[in-house]
């Protein structure tokens, strides 16, 4: 994954993102405390917000340039995106979801399906799915809509242990099954050990560092390696 | 009676699906954007409910009438009159049923949640397919129940549709009309046949109204 993110600012009451970063892996790890404005910088990728300033590229494609007036639709950055939460449509069936922004010449519906085992599943009620099949929905759903990159946000949290165990297999798959390049959010080091290439550091709106997925201690922010106020790149 | 029942249920309907179109739109807008002047839009949205409907009536009048902007431009355009017609009760009962399917919808509309229909854009959808494909269908209980309100207030209009319409049996006489002109000519036993199927269908529209509501967004 080539993201680059030069000077990016957004300022709410009590609290402002400034965000300067750059990584070159396929899995991205995104950690930090809460309220270190982690989701806020995924919706600013998403293009559901819109930054105060700076530039957001994915890949070769500049998504947003204040400075230029540029700023790509949310429809248009082929961004896939998995909220925190519900996330999936409950009018409509596990098919429903998985083809509502299914793209034709992105990777084939069978495939995501059959990686993800979702078969049994396909013509169910999604409000009847436990959580583990609902994220497996959810990250299928945003596959099949052909993204240049895939924005996890914290989504084993809620699982229990036992349901987790189960649900990393599904994550790794990714990984190995498909050539999309994931900014995977979470709080746990096991997610980050076991899926990430690189780890972004996030504190109070700013990303403090930028290590190796073996130098992360315990939770974020546990680290003893973050320091503030910088802004370091690879 | 046939006749005054079968007038009130095609001018109700004519006026509910009429209004749907803006109702939807203004009820969406006003659960999910800010704009200047929203308060005054809300305020001119609910003043049919709190306005005695014979001053509606009368304001209708004046815009319907001849003379009226309304008026001498349907005159001017396509020949026709539309005080003292069936258009005028249609008018008078979308009016009036306006607010009650915009409050309705509004509620219905700020219960789905935004998360839904951002991820539907990042999917790759439009606004008009966000609209029809994820808001619409997770507002539905509120929207239902809101065409139904509208319906049943529609169906019960009395006071702005006597002013700009009248009382022509045949043509213009809507149930409401109906009961009034007939307790108006002592005809007690029509007058309470016509309250029965009046106060049934309201029965009929509102049960199923609160029905919706109570089974709540998805």
């Amino acid at each position: 994954m080539s993201l680059s993110l030069r000077g990016v600012r957004l300022r709410f009451p009590g609290f402002e993102l400034a965000v300067d970063a750059e990584v070159r892996d396929k899995v991205v790890g995104l950690c930090g405390p809460s309220g270190s404005g982690k989701t806020t910088l995924l919706d600013l990728l998403a293009g559901l917000l819109l930054p105060t300033a700076g530039i957001i590229e994915v890949g070769d494609r500049r998504l947003t340039d204040v400075a230029a007036d540029l700023h790509v639709r949310p429809r248009h950055r082929r961004v896939g995106y998995v909220p925190q939460g519900e996330a999936l449509f409950p009018h409509l069936s596990v098919r429903g979801n998985l083809l509502y922004g299914f793209r034709e010449k992105g990777i084939p519906f069978q495939h995501v399906v059959d990686t993800f085992e979702m078969a049994p599943l396909l013509e169910r009620d999604v409000r009847s799915l436990s959580g583990g099949e609902k994220q497996r929905v959810a990250i299928g759903r945003a596959l099949l809509s052909n993204p240049s990159i895939l924005l996890l946000d914290e989504p084993l949290t809620g699982l229990d242990t036992s349901l987790k165990a189960k649900a990393l297999p599904f994550f790794r798959r990714i990984r190995e099954e498909f050539e999309v390049p994931i900014l995977y959010v979470t709080h746990h080091r096991d997610e980050v050990l076991a899926l990430c290439d690189r780890v972004l550091l996030m504190e109070r709106g700013r990303i403090v560092e930028v290590v190796e997925p073996s130098r992360l201690r315990g939770a974020t922010g546990e680290s003893g390696t973050a320091t503030s106020g910088g802004a370091p790149s690879r | 009676m046939t006749n005054v029942l079968a007038l009130t249920l095609r001018t109700a309907a004519l006026s509910t699906a009429l209004i749907l179109p803006p109702g939807l739109a203004l009820a969406w807008l006003l659960a999910r954007r800010h704009f200047p002047g929203k308060a005054v839009v809300e305020t001119l949205v609910t003043l049919p409910l709190v306005l005695p409907p014979v001053a509606t009536g009368l304001l209708l009048l004046e815009l319907l009438g001849r003379n009226g902007p309304l008026g001498s431009m349907a005159l001017r355009l396509f020949g026709l009159d539309l005080v003292f017609t069936w258009r005028a009760i249609v008018a008078a009962m979308a009016v009036m049923s306006f607010p009650l399917l915009v409050r309705s919808a509004r509620v219905g509309f700020e219960g789905v949640n935004v998360r839904l229909e951002q991820i539907a854009s990042t999917l790759g959808a439009s606004r008009g397919r966000v609209f029809f494909t994820v808001s619409l269908p997770l507002a539905a209980p509120g929207v239902g129940a809101g065409i139904l309100l509208a319906f049943a207030r529609a169906l019960g209009e009395f006071g702005a549709t006597i002013l700009v319409a009248g009382s022509i049996p045949g043509r213009t006489q809507t149930i409401s009309v109906a009961i009034y002109q007939a307790v108006q000519l002592g005809h007690d036993r029509e007058a309470y046949r016509l309250m029965g199927v009046s106060a049934l269908l309201a029965f009929a529209a509102v049960f199923a109204g609160e029905r919706l509501v109570r089974r709540g967004p998805h």
